[in-house]
């Protein structure tokens, strides 16, 4: 195989290279050498990124699992897999991010013996934990169908729902409290971001970027692996999506009705800044773009949408984790060149490895799927498949 | 009987004495370099607050009734002991700083230097608590400004005060009740926000983990519902399949569900 250097490859190589300068200055000089974190301002880009939009953009596996294995519209089918895999990696990551983020991560298992209940980083903790082993036990059938064995693909596929509803469970849980996480300090808040709706926001958002984020890696996909796109199955998603944000846009309107802060938005601030930044491109762009039919029936239209959308919620979830405690902490928060370059290497690496599976395991299905309790020869046939057509 | 720590700012005169007897007692260094730094840090965990009017402010952990740190701590790392203090306990903590994101008054301080960093804040000497001795700071104290005690009686002693010279107190003994009450009570001759403390309009008198705790107890309810309706959706939509899959079974006939 001859490895040949394109420009993305070279980038790769620079993010990765900086990445690790950056995690030997974390371990070997500490998290005050790496980031701008201080003891006024404790959390950063490493949870406000990392954490809460690295969860977020893996929403996609327990939504479409959800429509797909619960709901059984089974032309939706081919993209529950990749859906499966952007979250598995979406968690793994976030596991590596934590790794950083923590002060001392070699006592992360300590999570285990010593449970706090009160806590709603316990809960998260122990959700994002099971629900990891839960997405490794949906995605193996990929890595059982790759390698042709039969007997434990048939015992996942035949554990496939109960799984699916457990994923489902534990999203619903730990999507949510990753809101719950802001509500102990409200003094330290601002009023944009400090609601007791939180959790139904963080997971009715949650839902939505699920969907637009299946949109997005079906798309890029294509475009990058020179896939045939599922066009039918996108415009599908693309209105749901529509409804979700709707759904999402009225409880916003409401919550800031009820809270009287619907003058304060309108009213120059750097936090109203930060917040029109948020809602014009999580809802008014993609609400606008998708009412029109001809937009939410094309491809380039949908990805667009979707685009804008997807950084609208992670400036939603920045401004939640950053923004609305700058003002009550009187920190001005820019995270170091070196924490952000650690934050880049794990989306890289999120990128290249998605990039690694979908060359060497079958996570696309084309014309054909299998039941959940197929016979052992179609397995085969599958198995044998994706050598001729992923393989070059 | 609980135990507190009343802070009288009229009667501080900024020896700065607490500090050195709070670092001897912690094992901290001290010296004259520490002692002009006017923040609290991981080798400071009190500190002698002056302003222009020569009033002055110590700051110290407030050792809440109900401590958010102690809530938003995973894996219970801190935790209010019966005699007051909140205390910590390095060798569970994981290093996830919640408890300083929690924390209303910006107490815990992290040793962002180490390589293996703890946590650090004032304890308020529970050793010495246990033996019925008082906090280092209470008893150095040339003054009094700094008073240790069971808590219902430093709350009479700083009522007393305030009625007793009006003229001389901002009307308010904080701590009394905000987020629930806490055990360090603070009068002062000035409200205690010009010194950077959060306003008690701005804490209130709900104990934090309110907050978050009235969402979590729900979820032992919500988890059996939520998982019945999930089921129920996939029976629905599966009934025909799982009948056909039940004759299969009872045929013994290698059947699969219909497409």
């Amino acid at each position: 195989m001859k490895f040949k250097l394109t420009f993305w490859k070279v980038v790769f190589i620079l993010i990765m290279l900086n990445g690790l300068y950056s995690m030997y200055v974390r371990y070997f000089h500490g998290i005050g050498a790496v980031s701008n974190l201080s003891d006024r301002f404790p959390w950063g880009i490493w949870i406000g990124f990392d954490c809460l939009c690295g969860v977020m953009l893996a929403a996609g596996a327990f939504v479409v699992t959800g429509v797909v294995y619960l709901l059984d519209i089974e032309r939706l089918h081919p993209v529950a897999r990749p859906a499966v895999l952007t979250a598995f990696l979406g968690y793994v990551l976030f596991i590596v991010g934590l790794l950083v983020d923590l002060g001392r991560p070699w006592f992360i298992w300590h999570q285990l013996i010593y449970m706090n209940p009160h806590s709603v980083m316990f809960e998260v903790g122990m959700c994002v934990m099971t629900y990891t082993t839960v997405l490794a036990c949906e995605f193996s059938a990929a890595a059982f169908e790759r390698f042709n064995l039969v007997t434990p693909l048939r015992i996942v596929r035949k554990a496939m729902i109960p799984l699916v509803i457990l994923g489902i469970l534990l999203s619903t849980l730990h999507q949510s409290s990753l809101g719950s996480l802001y509500l102990i300090f409200p003094e330290k808040m601002h009023p944009f971001w400090y609601t007791p709706a939180q959790p139904f926001f963080f997971f009715i958002s949650a839902v939505a970027v699920g969907l637009a984020m299946t949109i997005f890696e079906s798309t890029l996909s294509s475009r990058a692996f020179g896939r045939c796109l599922e066009l039918p199955i996108i415009v599908e998603l693309g209105g749901a999506l529509y409804v979700t944000l709707w759904v999402y846009a009225l409880l916003r309107f409401e919550d800031y009705f009820h809270r009287g802060q619907l003058a304060a938005i309108f009213h120059p601030s750097y936090e109203s800044y930060f917040l029109w930044a948020e809602l014009l491109m999580a809802l008014v762009i993609p609400l606008t773009l998708l009412s029109f039919k001809r937009i939410r029936l094309s491809a380039n239209g949908l990805y667009l949408a979707c685009c804008i959308c997807l950084l609208g919620f992670v400036t939603n979830r920045l401004n939640v984790g950053i923004t609305s405690m700058e003002g009550s902490t009187g920190v001005h928060y820019i995270p170091k060149w070196t924490e952000a370059s650690i934050t880049a290497m794990i989306i890289a690496l999120g990128f290249f490895i998605f990039a690694m599976a979908v060359k060497y395991l079958p996570i696309f299905e084309d014309a054909h799927h299998a039941l959940p309790v197929a016979a052992p020869e179609m397995e085969t046939a599958k198995a044998a498949e994706p050598e001729l057509t992923l393989v070059h | 009987m609980s135990k507190a720590i009343l802070y009288d700012a009229t009667l501080c005169i900024d020896c700065k004495q607490c500090e050195g007897a709070c670092a001897k007692q912690n094992e901290l260094p001290y010296d004259d370099k520490i002692a002009a730094e006017e923040v609290q840090s991981e080798h400071k965990f009190t500190v002698v607050l002056a302003n222009n009017d020569n009033k002055y402010m110590r700051r110290l952990c407030m050792h809440c009734e109900e401590p958010a740190c102690a809530s938003a701590c995973p894996v219970g790392a801190l935790h209010k002991t019966k005699d007051g203090p909140v205390v910590y306990d390095v060798y569970k903590c994981i290093g996830c700083r919640y408890c300083m994101v929690a924390c209303a008054f910006g107490q815990p301080k992290y040793e962002w230097g180490k390589l293996n960093p703890a946590v650090r804040k004032c304890i308020m000497c529970p050793d010495r608590v246990a033996d019925g001795r008082q906090t280092a700071c209470a008893e150095i104290c040339p003054v009094g400004a700094t008073k240790f005690g069971d808590r219902d009686a430093l709350v009479a002693e700083a009522q007393d005060r305030l009625r007793q010279n009006p003229d001389n107190y901002y009307p308010h003994i904080y701590g009394l009740k905000e987020v629930g009450g806490t055990s360090v009570l603070i009068l002062s001759s000035v409200p205690v926000e010009s010194f950077g403390l959060p306003t008690p309009e701005k804490l209130g008198e709900t104990p934090m983990p309110d907050y978050t705790f009235r969402i979590l107890s729900r979820i032992p309810d919500f988890v059996p519902l939520w998982a019945l309706v999930l089921g129920g959706v996939y029976w629905i939509s599966h009934r025909r399949e799982e009948v056909a899959m039940a004759e299969a079974m009872e045929h013994g006939s290698q059947q699969g569900g219909t497409k």
